[in-house]
């Protein structure tokens, strides 16, 4: 499926001593089968947009299209279907378990969909799979006796058994020790390309963004600053720090090493890749 | 007393650890014999993946859990000691991981007041310790702010002034940057580097971000709720292998390092930083 976001503006207490303007004129597409990351500081309106993406927010003007269809014109069923294809999995996601077992919870979805319990059975059984845990260990489990980590995926999992067509994740890695981070991120990823899906993921981490994206969507007071790939938003680094963000540690690397290796490139952002450019320009 | 005794801040003595359940079998063993020491003015990072024991011992340390076994003995004060629990607290402060669980008051100076205000601290000290906590994060034009307005990074930092404005002797910082953007990391970082350095505070940092400790006077490692490495970050670091074994990671210019030997360049393999990476390279 692919987002649309049109002129979207959204302004908290407007006409208000309050009145905040969160989203200021955002314009971006979002292709279908494509893998997003959205970066910005804490207040640069990133919550703000991914909760309009399955209108859990109302524009203040402007609107969003999935797959074509202006989901602010359509009737409420409609919007409720369309949670189904959009799925969004917040921050600390773990915080919104409360089902007695982990297979209730991650069932608590598709059962709201109406779907059969064969139907039901067999999407909890696939989804806890997808995020890396034993379905028979678990299913009997309370979600709250469970590892920090555990419980993440457990709440992922309760989106992934909607099947959306769209995900969208607000720092599904926050908290998560080096290990737990890279599997989870890991299984984003192979979810992204087994099954298609768009992915949108919003994360404070450069080296994560870096490693797992097509195209970074840079966002600073409500406004686009950049939309583009990895290569082209890690090279503006003064841009980057100048709206509290950073670029990945051998991007930095790469640039002060160009003093002394002039032909050595700058768009690099992962350790593999820092790896194979600095043992080409060294080794001639 | 003898010298040592005078300089140690911590001292933990073969500790054990378990949370209950309700089934007895499946008893959590969080620690299992741990043993450590940390003297006054250190800065030490504690490295481990989730459910190590690493926040089992932050609680431990500030008296809100108590060892099933062994002793915790805070600048001389034996946690197990009920009498000490306030004397205890007060010494040892915390910071944890989310901003907005650890202020209380509607304004900025209002919170930094809340600790002092419960020791009984006469109004007119309270009012010079809050202006000095708030001088020393660098947060002071920012005192009559409503918290929920500050970002993350100057929430911690108004949790960090609360601290200091009960006068402890040494911090221990649960995970404070989890939740933090890179600025909100950085400002953070900087002011428990600068309490160190200026403010010669004890500091015990918790964390997974392994940057964020290569300028520690010592690192230790917990695995399985016991002590598995300890030393100076240089020597933890470079044992690559051994940490991602482990389930942790290296701070990415020692993996750097650690992959080009791979191949054969002659590069130490202690590299922490940008710095170093750039002299081994450019020789």
């Amino acid at each position: 499926m692919s987002v649309e976001i049109k002129n979207l503006s959204h302004t908290y207490s407007e006409g208000s001593p309050f009145e905040f303007r969160a989203l200021k004129d955002i314009s971006i597409t979002i292709e279908n089968g494509s893998f997003i990351g959205i970066i910005g500081h804490t207040g640069s309106g990133k919550s703000t947009l991914i909760q309009h993406l399955n209108g859990l927010l109302t524009p203040t003007s402007g609107t969003v299209l999935v797959d074509g269809k202006d989901i602010f014109e359509t009737k409420k069923s409609e919007l409720i279907q369309l949670r189904h294809h959009v799925g969004l999995v917040f921050q600390y996601p773990e915080h919104q378990l409360f089902e007695e077992t982990v297979q209730k919870d991650v069932g608590f979805g598709p059962k709201n969909q109406g779907l059969s319990e064969d139907e039901i059975d067999q999407r909890v059984r696939q989804s806890i799979k997808m995020v890396g845990l034993d379905f028979d260990a678990i299913k009997d489990k309370s979600p709250f006796e469970l590892s920090g980590g555990q419980m993440r995926r457990v709440a992922i999992a309760g989106v992934l058994a909607m099947e959306p067509s769209v995900l969208i994740l607000d720092e599904p890695t926050a908290g998560l020790d080096p290990r737990g981070r890279e599997e989870i991120l890991a299984q984003i990823k192979s979810l992204h390309t087994q099954k298609q899906i768009t992915v949108v993921l919003v994360s404070h981490s450069m080296e994560d963004i870096g490693k797992m994206v097509d195209k970074i969507l840079v966002i600073n007071e409500g406004e686009v600053v950049f939309f583009d790939t990895p290569n082209r938003v890690f090279t503006e680094i003064s841009t980057l720090e100048s709206i509290g963000l950073a670029v990945p540690q051998v991007t930095y690397l790469m640039r002060r090493l160009k003093e002394k290796y002039p032909e050595i490139r700058e768009d690099i952002f992962t350790v593999e890749a820092a790896k194979k450019e600095i043992l080409k320009v060294i080794r001639g | 007393m003898t010298m040592d005794v005078k300089n140690k801040m911590i001292d933990v003595r073969d500790v054990y650890f378990s949370y209950p359940h309700h089934n007895e079998n499946e008893a959590v063993h969080a620690l299992n014999g741990v043993s450590l020491h940390i003297e006054k003015g250190e800065f030490v990072g504690i490295i481990g993946h989730n459910g190590s024991g690493k926040s089992t011992l932050s609680k431990l340390l500030n008296a809100i859990i108590f060892p099933s076994q062994g002793d915790v003995i805070v600048s001389g004060l034996n946690t197990k000691d009920h009498q000490n629990l306030w004397t205890i607290r007060q010494t040892a402060g915390m910071v944890f991981q989310n901003p907005d669980n650890q202020l209380v008051a509607t304004i900025v100076e209002e919170d930094v007041a809340f600790g002092p205000e419960n020791l009984g601290v006469p109004p007119l000290e309270i009012r010079e310790r809050v202006d000095r906590a708030l001088a020393v994060v660098e947060m002071q034009a920012y005192a009559h702010q409503k918290p929920h307005q500050l970002s993350g990074g100057q929430k911690q930092r108004i949790a960090i002034a609360g601290i200091l404005a009960m006068e402890p002797e040494c911090i221990i910082f649960d995970e404070p940057t989890a939740m933090l953007d890179p600025s909100g990391r950085r400002e953070v970082m900087e002011t428990i580097k600068r309490l160190n350095r200026d403010k010669a505070m004890t500091v015990i940092h918790i964390t997974h971000f392994m940057e964020e400790i290569v300028d520690a006077d010592r690192v230790i490692v917990l695995d399985k709720g016991k002590v598995v490495m300890e030393g100076q970050p240089r020597t933890i670091f470079k044992q690559v292998k051994r940490l991602k074994e482990i389930g942790l990671d290296v701070p990415q210019m020692t993996e750097l390092a650690y992959e080009l030997r791979g191949e054969g360049l002659k590069i130490p393999d202690d590299v922490l930083s940008i710095e170093e990476m750039v002299n081994a390279l450019c020789q």
